[in-house]
């Protein structure tokens, strides 16, 4: 039986600790705390509310340097998953962010958002973009260059989000604090291969090659 | 606001990363899509650097004036209950998220979503397509006119039919807040079979469900569902500090 502690008499040989208001004292000075909204699944119609003409510019037709990442995202069979949407987020080649909430000011880079949506209704996702720049990991060195990912889809009922590497940055790969963390084969799940006409990032929700995901 | 000052001088937000226990599980058994598409293995920790604390600003360019009246499609009025929804969009310190992209979607009255791989015997509505899109305004708040959304059955499990729901879409300011969820209606008798509904833990069920309100509804016009959507906010587990000041 649980003994609730407001039941119990104070010991009077213990002094009295004032505390901080610190979350979940239940002090009136204890900040207002909200709970989050709880996700759900983007479901199989997701097309009809997040289509957009422009979605897969984040740099726009035609910018120099511009290349496409594709691939495919593949459940636990190795099936194509056709009904999935793939969103990236990104620095710019100068290492600078689109958004007003970097703490250096915002970025501007002729052409690019930095943002990007794409389906998978064709089997693979394809988004145009510019290489990212390195940015600062926060503890004095730089990370190697990578795009923030976040994958919806039926059957999954909260975004899983992932990290694109590139593999012509070897030397960078090598420094960067996160690819260091994870073991030779998880990483290399993250490291998307040069093709033609960009790079190559297939995402395996499950299997032997599962790619990694983390939790932000 | 709490937060890491790094030694390059960056001081960085850390966003809440709320427990577990009240979060919507990536996998739920009952939902059988999970089953081979929800990563097995337990996602690693990813610290919150700029990118992460970053995010696209989104906003009126993405807006039409049409986008947040659902109820007037292809020259005509689309059929069934008009509502308002309405509500604000916060984070999990109270704080306002003003000028944020809220992108909805929707099935029309009758439970039917104008998409290609939705074929089951119910009618289309030529004056419904279903989409929406607004921003908040400066004080985070959002509404749009819609029409309630019918239930629909969706193979799952014997019987299996979707309750009543809207999605939602929303960026937030910041990369970790993004967020996409479904809006239900009070009181639904099909909640208790849906496991979509029951994934959520159910100390956070509530959380996902609008509240009636006869303050908004229109007279003669139109009911109101009024429905706050909250985003992580700011982390504010305290932490250990050196003498220097700096995180240890």
């Amino acid at each position: 039986m649980t003994v609730n502690p407001l039941d119990v008499p104070p010991d009077p040989a213990v002094p009295f600790q004032p505390r901080s208001g610190r979350r979940g004292t239940g002090f009136l000075a204890d900040p207002l705390r909200l709970g989050p909204t709880p996700s759900a699944t983007v479901g199989p119609y997701l097309a009809i509310g997040l289509t957009w003409a422009d979605g897969v510019w984040a740099a726009s037709e035609g910018s120099e340097g511009g290349f496409w990442i594709r691939g495919r995202v593949l459940d636990g069979n190795g099936d194509v998953v056709p009904d999935a949407m793939v969103e990236t987020w990104q620095a710019d080649p100068d290492g600078g962010f689109a958004s007003p909430e970097d703490p250096r000011g915002a970025a501007t880079y002729p052409g690019f958002r930095g943002y990007a949506r794409a389906q998978t209704l064709t089997g693979e996702f394809a988004v145009f973009t510019l290489k990212p720049g390195r940015v600062p990991d926060g503890e004095g060195g730089l990370q190697a260059p990578h795009v923030d990912v976040s994958i919806f889809a039926r059957g999954l009922l909260d975004r899983v989000v992932t990290r694109i590497y590139f593999a012509d940055e070897a030397e960078a790969n090598a420094e960067d604090a996160v690819l260091r963390g994870l073991p030779d084969d998880r990483r290399q799940t993250l490291i998307a291969e040069r093709t033609d006409d960009g790079y190559r990032f297939d995402v395996n929700l499950q299997g032997d090659r599962e790619t990694v995901f983390f939790d932000v | 606001m709490t937060g890491t000052t790094s030694p390059s001088g960056l001081h960085l937000p850390r966003y809440l990363r709320e427990d577990v226990s009240l979060r919507t599980p990536v996998a739920f058994p009952d939902y059988r899509s999970t089953g081979l598409r929800a990563p097995l293995r337990t996602p690693v920790d990813l610290p919150q650097r700029l990118t992460e604390v970053t995010g696209p600003v989104l906003g009126e360019e993405r807006v039409t004036a049409q986008d947040g009246d659902l109820t007037w499609r292809n020259g005509g009025e689309a059929v069934g209950q008009r509502i308002l929804v309405y509500g604000r969009v916060l984070d999990s310190d109270g704080r306002p998220v003003p000028d944020a992209l809220v992108e909805v979607w929707q099935a029309n009255a009758a439970g039917r979503y104008r998409h290609v791989v939705d074929n089951w015997p119910a009618p289309l509505d030529p004056h419904f397509d279903g989409l929406g899109r607004v921003v908040t305004d400066s004080l985070g708040r959002y509404e749009f006119m819609t029409i309630k959304p019918g239930a629909y059955p969706w193979g799952n499990h014997h019987n299996a039919w979707r309750p009543a729901h809207i999605h939602f879409s929303l960026f937030g300011r910041a990369f970790t807040q993004r967020l996409v969820t479904q809006m239900y209606f009070p009181g639904d008798p099909l909640f208790g079979q849906d496991p979509i509904y029951n994934a959520i833990p159910d100390a956070a069920r509530h959380r996902a469900v609008s509240r009636y309100s006869l303050e908004r509804t229109q007279d003669n016009w139109a009911l109101a569902f009024e429905w706050d959507i909250v985003l992580r906010g700011s982390d504010q587990t305290p932490f250990e500090t050196d003498d220097d000041g700096d995180v240890a």
